[in-house]
């Protein structure tokens, strides 16, 4: 526990850290868990609209998405631009567990659940081959190379074909263009999953707002107690100071890998839930723009920020459709925002009168001080 | 130092209001659509039964921003005047047209037509694009939503479904029009195929081509395959069709690839036959392209603004007149055949504004079955509808000839 970050203080002023991160991930819990009850309250109710309504389960993929990209990028401090390639493996290996199981499976819940967890394995295992190589990288060079992976994952998908009939899962890849769907060769009773280019059509529309919430606790129970573990306290001293790091014996290249896989793991879950809310994607939609996309979500929630994450990317992802009513100017007054959140989190001025209120606030009682512990830290 | 970057801040603000203000006088020239609630039900005024009566609201969903915005502007433009016009005949069947952008992508596009069903969207003109729709049409088809897409070409459109009818051919029939189009009308033709395989529209029609093909005995010699982060260089594929000695080069792709390859053909000395699809309209148009280089290029589209037909000008002069003379493509004229389509059928099936989504959607059904329309793009002929959905019409081919398309 000593050999936390050297700027901690004091260790009375470590222990009070350490219930104010406590504090924060209690009230992140309860904030989801708020939204969550508030949000079905107001679905029974009639309420919400449909475009609200079509809009939950996305929003609860991309909260997981960003999550447990804070993880790569705010816990461990490597830039990854190819968290959507993970999420595309777990899109597909998603689907095609769900509609490979659809005739011996009947309960769509329990089909659900194996969809997301077969598709977190495939992401796990992705990330797992990725990591080994690239993680011996470091800073661009990472970036670069998990850029690369995004890509060339889109490409691979791009020339899968998958069928299923009464003999199982048939799969070509067609790598010279040659190939359609009449060459797996499948039975009258058999149907194509996957279609190259064309992606995924016709898939069930199985993913429940209910089933995204519970993703959605899975990964900020993850994602949080790796943090404030053991395991967590060795990534972030990684992070802080690789060579301190390595000083004291943290098998660096064990811990990053930890922290990759797992954030490759979430994303697949993720990526799962997603793909079985649409009847049909392409690998096309998970691309470079995506990754961007949900690092976006995390650098403006704050980099291992994890509560920042969820509010950043519920406000994100829901203000492009909150604007249709601009109609032609509404990506432009998002990207307008995004600059000016983006230019005021980081003013000096603004900020300097932000830490004066924290200062105020912080020869209050505790409790004051536990809000502003979670919002400063970056 | 700090006065400085505020200030900075600050002006980078007042520019962008002023971008804003400069948008949004552009967009006044367009007549109101109306995002707003629109107030469709009329229940004070019913009809007897089987008039059809009552003002419906129409959405439309297309890419207006973005890559593909070309195709959803024109089909929105199009709408518009369809719409205008119907009011204009004053009979008891009004329309009002409400829209949202998808941006060519179906995670937006779901938003959009959940936003549109919000508005009280009662028939879907849409979508415009085909991957979007595979998104889109399955909730269509369990809210019982009637739609007529324009242009989503796509077999899996409308597969599956009995609520959803196609404008434009299906791809499957662009491809083994295309190759039956060749086979009548070419001696000898060694073809060569350049297509995009990581886009369904392009696969699609590539692999109906090449079916059709063997059936027909048309020798194709090279394929050439790019996707979209190599779509900027062609030479590869056109130096291996040159040297398997193709003299015609088929391209089931959008016009902006085209252009670079018939470009880049032309450095090279190769002059084979192109001939393209509906992707291929609007390479007349392309900014910066050199269109003498078009010339000769066959094309299979279903509509041809310089037709001498009278709904054909009518059409483009009003077209003209309303957006900065720009021309308008087969997306615009497949959407004004859309809308009409949505008229007769609402007119033979006697639906009023004040039924279910449901009822109507039942009821336009069984309209479309003995439906048959001459519009702007089935060149003359009636079109018919099978129970897919699928569009049934004569096809037309037209070569560029002095910048401008001929029927051969």
């Amino acid at each position: 526990m000593k050999e936390k970050k050297k700027s901690t203080g004091g260790l009375g002023n470590y222990f009070k850290r350490m219930k104010t991160a406590t504090k924060v991930d209690y009230a992140t819990y309860v904030g989801v868990i708020l939204a969550f009850i508030v949000v079905t309250i107001c679905q029974s109710q009639g309420l919400l609209n449909r475009s609200m309504t079509g809009m939950l389960v996305p929003i609860c993929c991309y909260v997981c998405m960003a999550v447990s990209l804070n993880l790569t990028v705010g816990v461990l401090g490597e830039l990854s631009l190819g968290h959507a390639g993970f999420m595309s493996v777990g899109v597909f290996s998603g689907i095609i567990t769900s509609m490979s199981l659809q005739s011996t499976i009947s309960s769509e819940l329990l089909r659900l659940v194996i969809a997301l967890v077969v598709g977190a394995i495939f992401a796990a295992i992705v990330g797992f081959i990725v990591g080994v190589p690239v993680l011996r990288l470091r800073g661009d060079y990472l970036a670069i190379v998990t850029l690369a992976f995004g890509e060339i994952i889109k490409d691979i998908i791009n020339c899968l074909l998958v069928g299923y009939d009464e003999k199982g899962l048939h799969i070509a890849l067609n790598i010279d263009g040659k190939k359609t769907i009449q060459s797996l060769g499948l039975s009258e009773d058999g149907f194509a999953i996957i279609k190259g280019a064309q992606g995924a059509a016709g898939n069930e529309r199985i993913a429940t707002f209910t089933a995204g919430f519970v993703l959605v606790m899975i990964t900020l129970i993850v994602v949080l107690n790796l943090m404030r573990s053991r395991t967590g306290r060795a990534i972030m001293s990684i992070r802080d100071n690789r060579i301190a790091a390595e000083s004291v014996g943290i098998n660096v290249t064990k811990y990053k890998l930890i922290a990759f896989v797992t954030s490759a793991a979430l994303a697949g879950a993720a990526g799962a839930l997603f793909g079985l809310n649409y009847s049909s994607v392409t690998a096309a939609q998970f691309d470079f723009n995506t990754s961007i996309l949900v690092l976006v979500y995390v650098v403006l929630g704050g980099l291992g920020n994890i509560w920042g994450s969820v509010v950043a990317t519920v406000v994100l992802y829901v203000l492009p459709e909150a604007l249709r009513g601009m109609d032609q100017l509404r990506m432009l007054v998002y990207a307008i925002v995004l600059i000016l959140v983006m230019l005021a989190t980081n003013n000096p001025v603004l900020q300097g009168f932000m830490d004066r209120i924290g200062e105020k606030f912080k020869r209050q009682p505790r409790k004051a001080a536990a809000q502003k512990g979670g919002a400063s830290h970056e | 130092m700090k006065m400085k970057k505020f200030l900075a801040m600050l002006l980078a603000g007042a520019m962008c209001v002023g971008l804003m203000a400069g948008c949004a006088d552009d967009d006044a020239g367009n007549s109101d659509p109306g995002n707003s609630d629109p107030g469709n039900s009329d229940p004070g005024v019913s009809q007897p039964a089987g008039e059809a009566s009552g003002t419906f609201t129409i959405g439309v969903i297309g890419p207006l921003t973005g890559g593909a915005a070309i195709y959803g502007t024109n089909v929105l433009n199009a709408a518009q005047i369809a719409v205008d016009e119907i009011n204009a005949l004053g009979g008891p069947v009004q329309f009002n047209l409400i829209y949202a952008d998808d941006v060519h992508d179906p995670e937006t596009s779901v938003n959009a037509y959940n936003t549109l069903m919000d508005d009280g969207m009662q028939i879907l003109v849409g979508t415009v694009t085909s991957g979007p729709a595979l998104s889109v049409v399955p909730l269509a088809y369990e809210d019982r939503v009637f739609t007529v897409t324009p242009s989503a070409s796509g077999d899996d459109v409308i597969e599956g479904n009995d609520n959803v009818f196609q404008v434009c051919f299906t791809d499957s029939n662009q491809g083994s029009r295309s190759a039956q189009y060749m086979d009548e009308h070419f001696d000898d033709v060694k073809v060569a195929i350049i297509y995009k395989n990581d886009d369904p529209y392009s696969q699609g029609i590539r692999d109906n081509f090449v079916a059709e093909a063997e059936t027909r005995g048309i020798e194709i010699v090279s394929e050439g395959t790019f996707n979209d982060s190599t779509s900027t260089d062609f030479n590869n594929q056109l130096t291996a069709a040159q040297a398997a000695g193709a003299n015609m080069i088929f391209l089931p792709i959008y016009y902006e690839p085209a252009s670079i390859i018939l470009t880049q053909a032309n450095a090279m000395g190769y002059e084979p036959t192109f001939f393209g699809v509906d992707g291929m309209d609007g390479i007349l148009t392309m900014p910066g392209f050199d269109t003498s280089l078009a010339e000769g290029v066959y094309l299979l589209t279903p509509f041809a603004a310089d037709a001498e037909d009278e709904a054909t000008q009518n059409f483009v002069s009003e077209y003209k007149s309303r957006h900065n003379d720009e021309i308008p493509n087969q997306f615009a004229a497949d959407a004004y055949d859309a809308v009409y389509i949505v008229y007769e059928a609402i007119q033979a099936a006697g639906v009023t504004s004040d039924m279910s989504n449901e009822e109507i959607c039942d009821a336009l059904i069984a309209a479309m079955g003995d439906l048959s329309i001459v519009g702007l793009t089935s060149a003359g002929s009636e079109m018919t509808w099978d129970d897919n959905g699928a569009v049934s019409k004569d096809p037309t081919a037209v070569v560029i000839e002095n910048g401008a398309y001929v029927t051969p």
